[in-house]
């Protein structure tokens, strides 16, 4: 291993330490400070897409993800401006596609649900779209619902750096990106299984594995006993 | 398709890719040859190209997908591109486009049946100083009216060709009467500057950039104080030295000629008029820089251009100004070519262009990296505008002290300005960096204008107050548009098309600029149709300001700017048409029943 730099950072006035080349967002985890994120997987190169992570670093807002941490950066994570920002990204989200949470099998484990209700989001400012979306049920085991996906290409990067088969891929420009199965019978004719990363990756109700739905009772779910990041922010040792 | 068909066209497809050499990277010119010879890449095709290149189809798909001329469905033998910039608009794109629909029996969206025509609406061409501009077979055709369009789907009908056409109709000024361009495209070449359109001779900038070391050269474009001319204004001596000091085995320069900036036309002519001067930049940047090839990124829409371009190329080979031992100096090998793009205003920003370049989708990169550490295929990149490096080989040739006493205070040289709009002699003009709007409005005959556009759609809006404002880094930047409007145009109406243009163009990789540009174009649609409130204006101003804060590269950071310049410098434009009720809906309840009763046939009842 490279001998690794120590660096000092501030993070709402938090002291925190990192190694060079770090990204922020890994920085923060580190020192138990939780900045939301969608489109990151740690074990995955970061996308950048989401801009949930946005944080202001040195006055500039950046992605967490994707910028380096520097020596005596100062960081504002929490921030009602930041805060307002994220908020309004995720509106965004819940506005773009169609989430109907009451009935989705991922309610109480997503992602996107669970943040919404970290950051004290009640309805979006924003006007539905009710777009058309398509869902792929081709597959006996696997189904991707177009409705719900975020298009943060979370399962496209596992399946190109985890599973090693670009099965994924995205279409499109604009608003009109989506994901699809490279095959032209769908999911159906890739190889895939439901203990693929790609699978896994999902952070909300849009890749699913058939006859698993509700098994966990609510109450039960991954983010109904506390909020999301608190496993990160358990690390705070003071 | 018969299975003897389907093995026909797997080997010609086949072929196309070995034209490539079944290169991953060439993906984007395997797509284009695909398009062009069957009209469009069906998923036949894709899984075909996918074969022949060793990668999965949906990466075809995906690029296929993401540019504008590529496409999954048939587009005609002829397929017809229609402007919409703002100044076609303005000019009467509305009864061309009638006129185009009329003639071949189809609406826009559509392909004949007889296979003959398609037409689709496209962005801005680069032809704002010749509109309204159209596309057809691949075509420039330019200043037309209703009656051109007919007449040109008439003969296209009965057997004739674009270029007979183009014939007819009579060829443009200058470079495009040459034999290789052959084009109906006007210069409109205004005002030639002592810098770009300067008396000069072939290889003087290279000659003297191999007598001096990289880093002398790299000094004098620093004395010279020339910054990038494609909208950021980074300056440029000190993006040549970043990029000579990153380590690797490989370096590269990138011409960026995407130009889809609406309403920015000087790349094509100096493309046109002074090609060799923009490949002796690129070439001397080669030098400083210490890299063996350059990439000239070409936007299809100027793809009219490339024989001729290639052919510039290949008398510099001869000449020695490219090839082995560039102008006799040892060790020094620098070639250029020229990558076409297919249609996406995106890949006009850097990383974008460089993934466009290496056959992926034009989808920024996160920065850092910058190219200048990590650009094409992982190799330190440097990214220039094409005004830029005629710009640098100037600074070369006279030294930059002399570039230097053009212009003012941080902004050096000259500025090429493409205008348009209501003006007597829209076209392009070099100009001293630094001179105020007021005068630019003189110079092309625009002394009654209302408003100014300067920058294109990113750009800024100004009223009359702000005329003596200058077109320089410290106050208005541009990186040549500049739009003129006269008293009786709506400001909203460009707007409107402004915020279509970026919804349009957007990515989609972030959420913010694919989401954003969407709610903002409804927003001043629902002003428009006059169910605007005082609420919409204050919403359209933070929203704008969120888009800008949290999208990812400059196009969302700048795709509210229509909105929000406007909103700034002609909030009373606004004001006149909302109402002040405190909330409207954009929904109009009466219309969707009477929608409602004439598709079920029934009458409403009104209590
Ligand atoms: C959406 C977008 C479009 C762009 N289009 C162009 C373009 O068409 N031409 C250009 O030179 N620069 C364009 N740029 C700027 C480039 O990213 C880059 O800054 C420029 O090519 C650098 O060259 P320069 O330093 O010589 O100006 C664009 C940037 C963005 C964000
Ligand atoms: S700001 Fe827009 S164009 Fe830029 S990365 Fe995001 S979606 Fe793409
Ligand atoms: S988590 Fe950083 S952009 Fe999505």
């Amino acid at each position: 291993m490279m001998t690794s730099e120590k660096i000092t950072f501030y993070i709402d006035e938090i002291e925190c330490t990192a190694t060079q080349g770090q990204s922020i967002l890994e920085a923060a985890d580190e020192n138990g400070v939780y900045i939301p994120r969608l489109c990151h997987q740690p074990d995955l190169l970061p996308g950048g897409s989401c801009r949930v992570c946005t944080v202001s670093a040195n006055g500039r807002n950046q992605a967490a993800c994707t910028t380096p941490v520097a020596n005596d950066m100062i960081i504002e994570n929490g921030s009602e401006e930041i805060l307002d920002l994220r908020r309004a990204v995720i509106e965004m989200l819940f506005i773009e596609g169609n989430h109907y949470c009451p009935m989705c099998e991922r309610s109480g484990n997503c992602e996107l649900q669970a943040i919404a209700y970290r950051l004290k989001i009640l309805a979006p400012r924003f006007p539905f779209m009710f777009p058309s979306r398509k869902l792929d049920a081709t597959h006996p085991g696997i189904f991707i619902d177009g409705n719900r996906c975020i298009q943060c290409g979370r399962c496209v990067r596992a399946a190109q750096q985890i599973d090693k088969k670009p099965i994924l891929g995205f279409i499109g420009r604009g608003g009109a990106v989506r994901i699809k199965a490279s095959s032209t019978e769908g999911l159906k004719g890739v190889d895939i299984s439901p203990d693929d990363a790609c699978v896994k990756a999902c952070p909300v109700g849009a890749i699913i594995v058939k006859d698993t739905a509700y098994r966990k009772p609510i109450g039960e779910r991954m983010f109904d006993k506390q909020p999301i990041g608190s496993e990160i922010e358990a690390r705070r040792t003071s | 398709m018969t299975a003897m068909d389907t093995k026909t066209l797997a080997g010609e497809i086949k072929a196309i890719a070995n034209t490539e050499d079944n290169r991953r990277t060439r993906l984007i010119n395997v797509v284009r040859k695909v398009q062009l010879s069957y009209g469009h890449v069906s998923q036949e095709m894709v899984g075909m190209i996918a074969e022949a290149l060793g990668i999965e189809r949906v990466e075809v798909e995906g690029v296929v997908s993401f540019y504008h001329f590529l496409s999954g469905k048939p587009v005609g033998r002829f397929p017809v591109y229609l402007n919409t910039s703002a100044v076609s608009e303005m000019m009467g794109m509305s009864e061309v486009a009638d006129a185009f629909e009329k003639a071949a029996g189809i609406r826009f969206g559509e392909t004949s049946g007889d296979g003959l025509f398609s037409l689709q609406y496209t962005s801005c061409i680069g032809m704002n100083d010749q509109e309204p501009a159209a596309l057809v077979g691949g075509v420039p055709f330019t200043s037309l009216t209703a009656e051109r369009a007919t007449e040109i789907i008439t003969a296209l009908k009965s057997g004739n060709t674009p270029a007979e056409l183009v014939e007819k109709y009579g060829y443009g000024d200058g470079n495009n009467a040459n034999e290789l361009v052959r084009s109906m495209v006007n210069n409109n070449l205004r005002k030639r500057g002592d810098i770009l359109f300067g008396e000069r001779e072939n290889g003087a900038a290279i000659r003297k950039a191999v007598a001096m070391t990289p880093d002398e050269v790299i000094t004098e474009v620093k004395t010279s104080k020339l910054r990038g001319r494609g909208g950021a204004g980074f300056p440029t001596g000190m993006k040549w030295d970043f990029c000579r000091r990153a380590e690797s085995e490989k370096h590269f320069v990138f011409c960026n000629a995407d130009e889809g900036e609406p309403g920015t036309f000087t790349n094509r002519v100096m493309l046109t008029e002074i090609p060799d001067l923009v490949f002796e930049g690129m070439t001397v940047a080669g030098y400083a820089i210490g890299s063996h090839k350059g990439i000239l990124y070409l936007r299809e829409e100027y793809i009219y251009l490339l024989e001729y371009l290639e052919d510039v190329l290949e008398k510099r080979r001869q000449a020695g100004l490219l090839g082995k031992a560039v102008a006799g100096r040892k060790g020094f090998d620098f070639d250029i070519r020229i990558q076409p793009g297919a249609g996406a205003y995106i890949c006009g920003e850097e990383s974008a262009l460089i993934n466009s370049s290496e056959g992926k989708r034009g989808e920024p990169r996160d920065r850092p990296p910058f190219p200048v550490v990590s650009g094409y295929m992982g190799h330190p990149t440097l990214v220039n505008n094409v005004e830029t490096l005629a710009a640098a080989a100037r600074v070369i040739e006279q030294g930059g002290e002399w570039f230097a006493s053009y212009g003012s205070g941080e902004s050096s040289g000259t500025k090429l300005l493409s205008i348009s709009g209501d003006c007597q002699k829209p076209g392009v003009y070099e100009l001293p960096m630094g001179m105020t709007v007021r005068v630019a409005l003189q110079v092309v005959g625009a002394q009654d204008a209302a408003a100014v556009q300067v920058g294109g759609p990113s750009g800024t809006f100004i009223g009359e107050e702000h005329f003596d404002r200058k077109i320089c880094y410290d106050d208005l930047g541009t990186g040549g548009a500049m739009m003129v409007f006269g008293p009786r145009r709506d400001i909203l109406e460009t707007v409107l098309n402004f915020a279509r243009f970026f919804e349009d163009e957007s990515c989609g990789w972030c959420v913010p600029c694919r989401v954003g540009t969407g709610l903002m174009h409804a927003k001043i649609k629902k002003i428009m149709a006059g169910n605007g409130t005082r609420t919409d204006l204050e919403e359209m101003e933070s929203w704008g300001r969120s888009i800008a804060a949290a999208s990812r590269c400059g196009l969302g950071q700048s795709a509210a700017n229509p909105e929000l310049t406007t909103l700034a410098n002609f909030r009373k434009v606004y004001e006149e048409r909302i109402k002040e009720d405190e909330y409207l809906t954009g929904f109009d309840l009466e219309r969707a029943v009477e929608d409602a009763c004439e598709a079920t046939g029934r009458t409403a009842i009104h209590e």
